[in-house]
């Protein structure tokens, strides 16, 4: 403390000083001096939450546009359901404008017009993600269940099982071991994107270097440390991933 | 048992059964042969209907299963259905390929399920892989694993399709071995194949298919020593 204030001093008085002086005072007043490593922190935890919550909403959404539209592509030539055909053109529609903007756009659209009025800017940023990440998780999904060989469905139902539960035991188990690889990557985009939350004011790990680089007129520090902490967070969720996707393929051994 | 009436199938413009009409008794081994393209797949995939059929009426044990109103999945558990491609389940084990749809369809409950599963495994020859996965088996063991999974839901007829064809030529015996067994045993057969052999050993009548209609039928004797057809003639010229 009384070094990093003694050399602080030199420094902002331009007397020399070392590289290593250098670094040390910037390292501290960007990541300790007024705790400031808990604002990273409690950024952090935000960035997961967030992640987090937008995770489940999309793939939720994923999960209701890919059965819906798997379900009404499957449907025989002339016999369509109206209400299926109603339902799927909506979703189609969700599918085309999510994707066709970009999340940033989108982002101000819910923050700044749609949700004007609201405060709680990270729950609007998770729900803005969730959408915009189950119009990608959709197609994932969807191609996954497609992938599937017919002769699986089809073996189900001969056996005289329903559809619901064709698809739960046959189909579903093994369009996850498709769909985990390109779900991940999603996923990984997903927590990066949390970084755009704050635009429009959430407070996480990005919001968090940004306060302490104005505040400090140090930008590096703080930028390459954020950097840093979201490579960690994305190479532990790789790690994970990979542990996982290794024991769905179990049933693959010889 | 089973009664088809002028049972009509197309394709978008392809039409590929033509009017067929059929009975098949309780107890009787029917072999379908004919040219790839003839419709005897389709035809036998219309009779569990995996296959909607265009037109025509098929009635099974007294129920006409092409009304809208009737429950098909109920009708499926008494047809068992054995594959060209086998289609078993690659992420369960043997036994639990087996065993889920006696007990999801709530024919028998777990320790049933299990219970006949082995039977059927040892009548195989299979039992010791019980709690192995798909991928570890040969081509012929994946197919008396499917031929099981059929039995064991107790069925009323068994449908066969091209049993055979995907299989490396020495595991085609071990498969012949168990649905000639299966045969002997009573069981009602539908079975499409190329193998002759089989047919005129197994099958209590031959129907040869051709353009989507049945050409000729008799007992495998007339229809392999004297077919009457010409294009049962040619066909048998190539195959035989």
């Amino acid at each position: 403390m009384e070094q990093f204030v003694a050399w602080k001093a030199m420094m902002s008085a331009g007397e020399p000083t070392t590289i290593w002086q250098q670094f040390y005072v910037l390292f501290y007043q960007a990541f300790i001096e007024n705790d400031r490593w808990r604002q990273y922190l409690s950024g952090v935890g935000t960035t997961l939450y967030v992640t987090v919550l937008a995770l489940v909403l999309g793939v939720v959404l994923g999960l209701i546009v890919a059965v819906v539209r798997t379900a009404h592509d499957l449907q025989r030539p002339g016999h369509k359901n109206v209400i299926l055909g109603f339902f799927n053109g909506i979703l189609k529609m969700y599918v085309t404008v999510i994707r066709g903007t970009p999340m940033m756009v989108q982002l101000m659209i819910m923050g700044l017009v749609i949700f004007a009025s609201s405060r709680n800017f990270v729950m609007v940023g998770a729900l803005t993600l969730g959408i915009n990440s189950g119009a990608y998780t959709a197609e994932i999904i969807r191609g996954g269940l497609m992938s599937v060989d017919q002769g699986q469905t089809e073996a189900g139902r001969s056996l005289g099982m329903n559809y619901a539960d064709t698809m739960r035991f046959v189909v579903v188990p093994q369009a996850i071991k498709a769909i985990l690889p390109a779900l991940g990557n999603e996923f990984i985009v997903l927590l990066k994107d949390t970084s755009l939350i704050s635009v429009i004011g959430g407070k996480e790990l990005l919001y968090a270097a940004r306060s302490v680089a104005a505040r400090n007129y140090e930008p590096m520090y703080p930028y390459v440390g954020a950097a840093i902490v979201y490579l960690i967070l994305v190479m532990i969720f790789t790690k994970l991933l990979g542990i996982f996707e290794r024991r769905l393929r179990a049933s693959d051994r010889r | 048992m089973i009664d088809v009436k002028n049972l009509t199938k197309d394709f978008g413009d392809l039409k590929v059964l033509r009017g067929v009409s059929q009975h098949i008794n309780k107890g009787e081994r029917v072999v379908l042969i004919g040219p790839s393209g003839s419709g005897k797949s389709t035809f036998l995939r219309c009779l569990n209907l995996l296959e909607i059929p265009t037109s025509g009426e098929i009635t099974f044990e007294g129920q006409l299963i092409t009304d809208e109103k009737c429950d098909i999945n109920k009708i499926r558990q008494k047809m068992g259905m054995v594959f060209q491609h086998f289609n078993l389940f690659p992420n369960m084990t043997i036994l639990k390929n087996i065993t889920i749809a006696p007990v999801r369809t709530g024919l028998m409950n777990k320790e049933q399920a299990e219970k006949e599963a082995r039977e059927l495994l040892k009548r195989v020859g299979l039992e010791d892989k019980a709690d192995s996965y798909p991928a570890q088996l040969s081509g012929g063991q994946k197919q008396r694993i499917a031929i099981v999974r059929a039995l064991c839901m107790k069925p009323d007829v068994m449908l066969f399709d091209e049993p055979t064809s995907a299989l490396d030529p020495e595991m085609v015996g071990e498969v012949l071995d168990v649905m000639k067994e299966l045969a002997q045993s009573g069981m009602t057969m539908v079975c499409v194949t190329h193998e002759m052999g089989f047919a005129r050993e197994v099958a209590d009548r031959v129907l040869f298919m051709d353009g989507g209609v049945i050409v000729e039928e008799g007992t495998p004797a007339e229809i392999f020593g004297s077919p009457k057809e010409k294009r049962t003639q040619d066909f048998l010229n190539k195959v035989l």
